[in-house]
């Protein structure tokens, strides 16, 4: 039994040796003071020219608060139509269109970006040759793209812990005569907060990092900073991106950790009250 | 007559064509319509509703729209294709230019024959070596300590929120020729020239292992945590060997994990487009390549949707297996 563990161990760290490796050499190559990017120069390392760079160059700057916005408005859409989907599929029982729901809200998970980028944007073309609206393509199509892909994610994330829960609470609040709309914000609601945390994120990363629809579905001023990272890394590998990955690496890093304690706690507080509920019968 | 509350017609009126005018705006008016409302579109509709119609409008719609452009003459305008449907001699003849020459030109083409090829290649040996890196990491995690656990889930998740652009950039600086891999190896002196690493399959191999990879972990991790593990104790006990004792055991308990995974992996990777662009071959293009490229710089619409629908014919059944399994997934936690 030991070989077998000891082959699992290894397995575990090469694996995770695999998905962190080009992240650190990111990280280390972004202090590189060289003009060849990926040869490490001791004498004039490390530096921080390129993140001057970076916060120099307003291309970037503009297309980093565009993606900021719409990744924004994304996560909270996607948050306010995942939940009412997923609450439709879990609690309501059978009803008219549920199948065609539960279809809708899974299948863009596995839909290739290419065939949904460039569904949406025949859509909007047709939608404005028939209603004048949208007015070309920008931030609004972009967002209503990101939000239609992004609300999928959410409605398995709600689901998913929707199902945890039986309805008895709920039920419970009904009988006592309350109404459906009070027990959802008094019940239903602080229940489903961390999937409602941990969707919004999702939702805001997933909108935050697209590159395959926003090129079908943007307007001619509404670069978003993916788009343009993509164009500087087709040319070639740049040390200001790697200035810029890092930063963001950091700052998804300390969000992970942070909503991760969060939802710890959250946990351990729920189960704390369950107990003090259940001694108090 | 049904009465709605509260104004009752005026009773001398009742005869007259005033009073059937009165009786109609009651019948069919607002008032009866509120209180429609309020009986039968309760806020349970409602719920159902809004999400409904919303991906109804953006997600059904837009396929609809392909379907039928696919079937289109490219035209020199904006939008660039003609009308399926036109009225003629105003407005007196219908005329229908269903044209099949989309399919016909997709289908027969050499060129797109062997990148649908491709593209299902490059995904199928992704998905492969994705299996074969991710079995045993979810297998380990699954077997580990349960306060463990959760930190190994938490490290093969977190990569997943950084940028997925970012981590396939990073491989460019690694497969270069003068890369970090090349760099090292060299240094080490196990190669004397650097290697090719860069726009190769291989280098899209490793982009697509590399960025699937917690989609094939987790599912096969939630399958294997459930495993009951007196299973295995029982053939220990009987006298099998651990490696008899997967095969017989784990490894076919576990294939609902392996297919879900696998497909979650599998189908986005076909139409995958950001991957080839930066790792792969020039020469070999991927059909999400080609159908972006089709669009944009051919500006042939009809052909790019055509693409679109054949691909996704041939990604149909591995998308009907999904949404099966995903199915009976949450129907299996409700128990």
């Amino acid at each position: 039994m030991k070989s077998r563990s000891g082959f699992r161990n290894g397995a575990l760290v090469l694996g995770l040796a695999f998905l962190y490796m080009p992240i650190l050499s990111m990280v280390v190559f972004s202090f590189n003071n060289s003009r060849l990017v990926t040869v490490w120069d001791s004498a004039n390392s490390p530096t921080l020219t390129w993140y001057r760079k970076l916060f120099a160059n307003e291309q970037i700057l503009d297309a980093a608060f565009l993606s900021l916005q719409i990744a924004a408005m994304t996560a909270t859409g996607a948050v306010i139509l995942g939940t009412l989907a997923g609450l439709a599929l879990v609690r309501f029982g059978a009803f008219r269109g549920r199948a065609m729901l539960s279809t809708m809200t899974t299948a863009p998970l596995v839909m290739p970006e290419v065939i949904t980028g460039l569904s949406l944007l025949l859509l909007f073309v047709a939608l404005e040759q028939l209603t004048g609206w949208p007015e070309g393509r920008g931030i609004m199509t972009i967002t209503i793209a990101h939000i239609t892909l992004a609300m999928a994610y959410v409605t398995v994330v709600v689901r998913s812990r929707l199902v945890g829960f039986d309805d008895s609470l709920e039920e419970a609040a009904l009988d006592l005569g309350a109404k459906p709309l009070t027990v959802f914000f008094r019940i239903t609601l602080p229940l489903i907060t961390p999937a409602l945390v941990s969707g919004w994120l999702l939702a805001f990363t997933l909108s935050w990092d697209d590159v395959v629809i926003s090129q079908f579905v943007s307007g001619p001023n509404s670069t978003t900073l993916p788009m343009v990272i993509f164009s500087k890394a087709r040319l070639g590998v740049s040390p200001d991106i790697n200035a810029l990955a890092t930063i963001l690496v950091l700052i998804v890093a300390t969000g992970v950790v942070l909503s991760t304690l969060y939802m710890k706690h959250e946990e351990k507080r729920r189960l704390r009250e369950e107990q003090m509920a259940r001694s108090g019968n | 007559m049904v009465r709605i509350s509260g104004s009752p017609a005026p009773q001398g009126l009742s005869n007259s064509r005033l009073g059937l005018l009165h009786a109609l705006l009651h019948q069919y008016g607002p008032p009866r319509w509120s209180r429609y409302v309020r009986e039968h579109w309760s806020g349970q509709r409602l719920v159902i509703a809004v999400p409904w119609i919303w991906l109804f409008l953006f997600f059904i719609v837009p396929f609809l729209i392909v379907f039928k452009i696919s079937f289109s003459e490219i035209r020199l305008a904006m939008p660039p294709y003609a009308p399926l449907f036109e009225w003629l001699e105003e407005g007196r003849r219908l005329v229908t230019t269903l044209d099949l020459s989309n399919y016909a030109f997709v289908i027969s083409d050499g060129l797109y024959v062997s990148t649908f090829l491709y593209s299902l290649k490059i995904a199928a040996v992704s998905t492969v070596l994705c299996l074969l890196v991710g079995y045993p990491m979810a297998y380990g995690i699954a077997r580990a300590a349960p306060t463990t656990r959760s930190l190994l889930l938490m490290l093969i998740i977190l990569p997943f929120w950084t940028s997925f652009l970012l981590r396939v950039y990073a491989w460019m600086g690694l497969l270069k020729s003068d890369g970090v891999i090349n760099n090292v190896l060299l240094s080490l002196g196990l190669i004397d020239m650097p290697l090719t690493l860069l726009y190769t399959d291989l280098a899209v191999y490793i982009g697509i292992v590399y960025s699937y990879l917690p989609f094939m972990i987790l599912p096969l991790y939630a399958n294997l945590e459930k495993h009951d593990i007196t299973l295995l104790e029982a053939a220990a006990d009987l006298g099998a060997r651990p490696f008899k004792s997967f095969f017989l055991i784990t490894l076919p308990l576990s294939v609902p994990g392996i297919v879900a995974g696998c497909l979650l992996v599998f189908i986005p990777a076909v139409g995958e487009f950001v991957i080839p662009s930066l790792l792969g071959r020039a020469d070999q293009l991927m059909i999400g390549r080609i159908l972006s490229d089709e669009f944009f710089a051919n500006r042939d619409w009809p052909v790019a949707s055509a693409v679109a629908i054949v691909m996704l014919i041939a990604l149909l059944l591995p998308i009907m297996i999904f949404q099966r399994y995903q199915r009976r997934e949450l129907e299996a936690a409700k128990r």
